[in-house]
């Protein structure tokens, strides 16, 4: 296996502050039923650019993890 | 007249006359095997069931005769049209590529389908259909035959039948007599079936609405069949009151919303349907081989039941036949299993996951789907999402024990080994035809030939194959255009589809097994020995 392959699971965004920010200000200002869509579409566009199957599978099972 | 000895004691008993059963029969006749067919209806079920046949099951069909009758009747409608509301969200085309006999999907009333076929079967001498035969009770016998308990409006007889091919549908008796249960999930929700005879044609499409105005927000699916029918699927959820859903006045209310006032029509049929998504855990039990519903349903969108019912018989049918005639060995009787219980789980998750996109039942899966469908108005990647049923595909038997291992040479290109033939139109001489009309019915070999030279040595190659290898009955030698008219025997791609379609080079040969599924392939003629060792594998030896 390619270790491409497997999450990364130490940060891999250039400026993750920045990232934090947007995703947070994204949702200023929006009642709690837009929240949950901005996110759903947020979720969809990220899975059609990390693309592979296997790839979104272990990210839906690591997020899984230890819900409270 | 019946032949009374036979019908005591058949090779074959097929219990049930539905799609499935008759198919069957009719199969069996292409082997010579003689089938008595029961059933306990005295006529055909005038019920508003399947109507969408693929382009697989005419293939299908094709070798028993009947697909040009399917079709000519039949609805072709190549469009599909999904709305979110009453705004068109995407439009798909079925037949994305022609060049086939049989289109992608024909629209056709179950009665009908039965119908035809029975027509076929009484041109027959064999298969015997007895209606208003009931199978009441089944057991094995001590030398593993099957004694079937049998009644009618006038006794009770017994029928001892080397093997039962169990047709008998979702409520199936052999099934309940042997205590096997049909396991997977049940949707609570409620679907609405109306058939309705309209004064005017409507455009051959497949109407698809999520949470139109006209219906409440629930999901709703419009078809065009043939004598100016529609069908009309409602969903309504999961509590509702059957007797005042199928309230005439109620009814039309509906219908009017649909149609719009200005459409005259007659209720045809009208009923109420929830639906499973299940299986057994075995299809074959002994002699017994469970085919159809009687063996796995699914929800209808998706066309997966009927669809994937003729594919059961179609794997089944030629192995029970090979074995009778005893030309394979009772093992590859339990390659049915192997080769047809992966393939119902696919139809069952295709079908499931339609359902579950069309009601939807937690939060988050409402979110979502409202996300697909915003997203979907302007980004194309979102649509693909969108599920109102995934159209039943042929089934690819990769890795079947019966199947060799692909020719790299091929490079993963045309058919691969387990996957179903592919059609190209083709000429012999002046005269136009289709290649699967040229497949025979039992083993055969596909040659695909590009130079003069090859075209001279490849039949002998082939009559030596077909004397040295019993297996092999008959093969059908594809030139490419430019050898158009060496010889009447071959037969001739001038549209070039053939050899695209099969990744064919000159003296490839393809192995197509009696379901028209390819069992091996070799980019280059093999010796004959390698062509016999795949024949072996591919019947279990
Ligand atoms: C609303 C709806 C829409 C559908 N749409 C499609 C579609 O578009 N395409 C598709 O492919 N599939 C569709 N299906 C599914 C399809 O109708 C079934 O998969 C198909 O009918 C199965 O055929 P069968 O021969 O296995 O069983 P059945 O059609 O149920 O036939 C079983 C036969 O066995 C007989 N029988 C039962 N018990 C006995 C007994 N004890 N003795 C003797 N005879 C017996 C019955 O009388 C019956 O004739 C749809 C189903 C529904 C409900």
């Amino acid at each position: 296996m390619n270790a491409d392959d497997h999450l990364t699971q130490i940060n891999n965004i250039s400026d993750p502050d920045e990232f934090y920010e947007d995703l947070i200000q994204a949702h200023d200002g929006l009642s709690a039923n837009q929240s949950r869509q901005l996110n759903s579409r947020i979720i969809l566009l990220m899975a059609n650019q990390i693309a592979d199957n296997k790839k979104l599978k272990e990210i839906i099972t690591l997020a899984r993890t230890n819900l409270d | 007249m019946e032949n009374f000895s036979f019908c005591q004691k058949p090779k074959v008993l097929v219990v049930g006359a539905g799609p499935i059963g008759l198919a069957a029969a009719l199969e069996f006749a292409n082997f010579e095997i003689e089938t008595l067919v029961v059933d306990e209806l005295s006529e055909i079920n005038k019920a508003s069931k399947a109507i969408c046949w693929s382009q697989r099951s005419l293939e299908m069909l094709n070798r028993v005769g009947v697909a040009e009758k399917f079709i000519e009747k039949g609805s072709t409608w190549k469009k599909g049209r999904v709305f979110k509301a009453e705004k068109e969200i995407y439009n798909f085309d079925l037949q994305v590529e022609a060049g086939f006999k049989a289109p992608a999907f024909i629209n056709l009333q179950q009665y009908y389908v039965e119908q035809f076929l029975i027509d076929k079967l009484e041109e027959l001498e064999f298969p015997v259909l007895r209606r208003g035969h009931k199978v009441v009770d089944v057991s094995l016998t001590k030398d593993n035959r099957v004694e079937v308990r049998i009644e009618n409006d006038q006794e009770v007889y017994n029928v001892i039948a080397d093997y039962v091919v169990a047709a008998d549908g979702i409520r199936s008796t052999i099934r309940k007599a042997f205590e096997l249960e049909l396991q997977g999930n049940y949707f609570d929700e409620q679907f609405l079936i109306i058939d309705v005879k309209v004064d005017k044609s409507f455009p051959l499409e497949r109407k698809f609405w999520f949470q139109p105005k006209f219906h409440d927000g629930q999901s709703a699916l419009l078809h065009v069949q043939p004598d100016n029918n529609l069908r009309i699927d409602l969903q309504l959820g999961p509590n509702v009151d059957p007797d005042s859903e199928q309230d005439e006045n109620r009814v039309r209310a509906r219908v009017d919303k649909i149609l719009g006032s200005d459409v005259d029509y007659k209720l045809e049929w009208v009923s109420l349907y929830s639906f499973s998504c299940k299986r057994i855990e075995r299809f074959s039990h002994g002699p017994i081989f469970f085919v159809g519903d009687a063996a796995h349903v699914v929800s209808p969108f998706g066309a997966r039941g009927g669809n994937g019912g003729l594919q059961d018989i179609d794997n089944l049918v030629w192995k029970v036949s090979s074995v009778i005639k005893g030309k394979a060995p009772r093992a590859l009787l339990d390659t049915y299993d192997e080769e047809r219980i992966p393939a119902a789980d696919e139809n069952i998750l295709n079908s499931a996951r339609s359902t579950g996109f069309m009601t939807p039942k937690t939060q988050a899966s409402i979110d979502f789907r409202d996300a697909v469908f915003d997203l979907s108005k302007t980004m194309p990647f979102a649509r693909e999402f969108i599920n109102s049923g995934r159209l039943s595909q042929p089934y690819k038997y990769i890795g079947s024990s019966l199947v060799s291992e692909d020719d790299t040479s091929f490079f993963g290109d045309g058919i691969l080994p387990g996957q179903s033939i592919l059609d190209a139109p083709i000429c012999i001489g002046r005269k136009q035809t289709w290649l699967i009309d040229h497949i025979a019915i039992g083993f055969s070999v596909v040659a695909f030939v590009d130079e003069e030279k090859t075209a001279i040595s490849i039949p002998q190659y082939l009559d030596k194959v077909c004397r040295q290898l019993d297996l092999i009955e008959t093969f059908v030698i594809v030139t490419s255009k430019r050898l158009n008219g060496m010889s009447e025997k071959l037969l001739c791609d001038t549209t070039g589809l053939a050899f695209e379609r099969w990744a064919a080079s000159d003296g490839s040969i393809y192995l197509v097994r009696p379901d028209h599924h390819i069992a091996a392939r070799w980019r280059a003629t093999p010796s004959v020995s390698e062509l016999k060792k795949a024949c072996r594998k591919s019947i279990s030896l």
